[in-house]
């Protein structure tokens, strides 16, 4: 079973973290990664630049609309994801939680199953 | 110049019995299971091309024993030692004892791989992918396809499971009494769940991927052939197997031209793969008659009674009843409670069909899961509460992670509009 693992950041909180926190993510993510890399389980991530760097083309019903910065007035953004093939959701919630994020408060890991996809290199 | 698909027939039918020569010979699964794969990989390029050897086992056992003993070589001055040692001893002499002796070590060997690949250190999909590998003789990159994942993660999911069976201290022996009949259990439903995963791909466009469930039904066949008649498990895996044919016999009539989902009740019978009817039926009932029961066979003995029916209004829904009935008290398991639902509701009425799935409710294990949503709103329909039936397909389709099942309860659910 597929699931992406969001990354639900908020750009205020990364902002508050002190330097060695902000290094304990990195060294986390790259420590999740090796593991799950090593069981099988990583297809892939993507992290994204920060929301501010957004543009967003809104239905209109007519023309779209282009407008600068993300679709919604929101405190978390996705900011990046893991995409990984495991035995159950209680596998993929399990590994949400070995996530670098999940120990910081206002940090969030959705775990969502997928559904269809195509183009990969699979 | 030999047909690849014949060529690749042998391969896969020979594969288990060369590792198992090479694993005898020298106690390292992981290694030994490297060397095969690379000698089938070889052959599947030169046979082709060259022909078939006079004795491809031996070929294969000579090319996967050159692959060890040059990895060796590149090892430790430790293993050099025992490369030359293996060296010193032609494989070929090793396949090649008496027929019947080699005939019955090819029965231990292959099951005692299978018990080694569902060892129960591993996850059910390592234990699906060393199984595919090992034993079905795919190769990475086509278990890899099958399963819609990149080959490096499979190859490394492979080699993760080699390693947790290597650490477990698994050997390649056969296990006896009760945990033998526990680790065949396990080998049953690791077949169970390939056979699962190519008849409905658990996600992704295709409902179906057919080279699984070809695959699940071979090697399922071949388990019934390895096990004696008198097996406490040839029951049950002959029931697997007949549960596999009549349910891959309705595999054209399972999806349109537009690749959307056709239920049970409106497949066009007629177009169901007779062969496999008969073979599935014909099993199910020798087999119900003189084994112990077990709900692989119920579930076979369920699809058989679907197969002899013409049509859904014609079907023994009472027998089904009994069977699931049964079935639900055997093997206790909510999905079975859904299933006896929609036959409750067929011989007793819709209301008490409902009944039955309110006792579901509060069920954690179902809990949020399309299918109660998706039996509810069949129920409801026949009871006639349209609008209620409408909701609940829109729930169970909000529900599955499917496309194709989304796209069908999506349809019920207009339909009701």
């Amino acid at each position: 079973m597929k699931f992406l693992l969001i990354m639900q950041v908020n750009p205020a909180v990364l902002d508050a973290l002190t330097e060695e926190e902000s290094n304990s993510i990195g060294a986390g993510h790259e420590n999740f990664m090796k593991t799950i890399r090593e069981s099988g389980e990583f297809i892939g991530t993507q992290a994204l630049a920060d929301p501010g760097n957004s543009v967003t083309v809104r239905g209109t019903g007519g023309v779209p609309a282009v407008t600068d910065g993300p679709f919604l007035e929101a405190k978390e953004f996705m900011g990046g994801y893991y995409m990984v093939d495991v035995e159950s959701k209680e596998r993929a919630v399990e590994l949400a939680t070995q996530i670098p994020d999940a120990k910081f408060s206002g940090l969030a890991i959705e775990v969502r199953p997928i559904m269809f996809e195509v183009g990969f290199d699979m | 110049m030999t047909s690849t698909t014949t060529v690749e027939d042998l391969l896969r039918t020979l594969a288990p019995r060369v590792l198992a020569v090479l694993v005898r010979r020298h106690g390292q699964f992981g290694a030994c299971e490297d060397a095969v794969q690379e000698a089938l990989l070889a052959a599947a390029v030169q046979w082709p091309a060259d022909g078939v050897p006079d004795e491809p086992a031996g070929w294969l056992v000579t090319v996967a024993g050159r692959r060890l003993t040059d990895q060796w070589r590149s090892e430790s001055a430790r293993r050099r030692r025992e490369a030359a040692d293996a060296l010193r001893r032609p494989y070929h002499e090793l396949i090649t004892p008496s027929p019947a002796e080699e005939l019955d070590r090819h029965v231990d060997d292959t099951l005692t791989l299978l018990f080694l690949c569902c060892h129960p250190a591993l996850s059910a999909p390592s234990q699906v992918a060393l199984t595919l590998r090992a034993v079905g003789g795919l190769t990475t990159e086509q278990i890899a396809r099958a399963f819609l994942v990149p080959e490096t993660t499979m190859g490394q999911r492979i080699s993760r499971a080699k390693q947790k069976i290597k650490e477990a201290g698994a050997r390649f022996a056969m296990p006896d009494g009760p945990e033998r009949a526990e680790r065949l259990t396990v080998v049953l439903h690791v077949l169970y769940l390939i056979f699962n995963e190519g008849y409905t791909a658990t996600s992704g466009p295709d409902l179906q991927q057919v080279e699984l469930a070809r695959e699940a039904i071979r090697l399922t066949r071949e388990v019934r052939g390895l096990l004696p008649a008198d097996d406490p498990a040839a029951g049950e895996t002959a029931g697997l197997l007949a549960l596999m044919l009549l349910t891959d016999s309705r595999r054209a009539t399972r999806t349109a031209a537009d690749g959307s989902l056709v239920p049970l009740a409106e497949q066009d019978r007629g177009r169901w793969d007779a062969d496999l009817v008969r073979e599935g039926t014909e099993l199910i009932e020798h087999t119900m008659a003189t084994a112990a029961l077990g709900p692989y066979q119920l579930q076979a003995a369920i699809a058989a009674v679907h197969a002899e029916a013409p049509s859904t209004a014609a079907t023994d829904w009472d027998q089904i009843l009994v069977l699931y009935e049964i079935l639900d008290r055997l093997a206790p398991n909510p999905m079975v409670t859904l299933n006896r639902a929609i036959a409750t509701a067929q011989v007793r009425g819709p209301q008490t069909g409902l009944a039955l799935l309110d006792s579901l409710d509060a069920d954690k294990r179902l809990a949020g899961h399309h299918r109660l949503d998706a039996v509810r709103a069949h129920l409801l329909e026949l009871a006639g509460d349209v609008e209620a039936a409408r909701e609940a397909y829109t729930r169970a389709a909000r529900r599955t992670v499917s496309l194709p099942e989304q796209r069908y309860l999506e349809g019920q659910a207009a339909r009701l509009r």
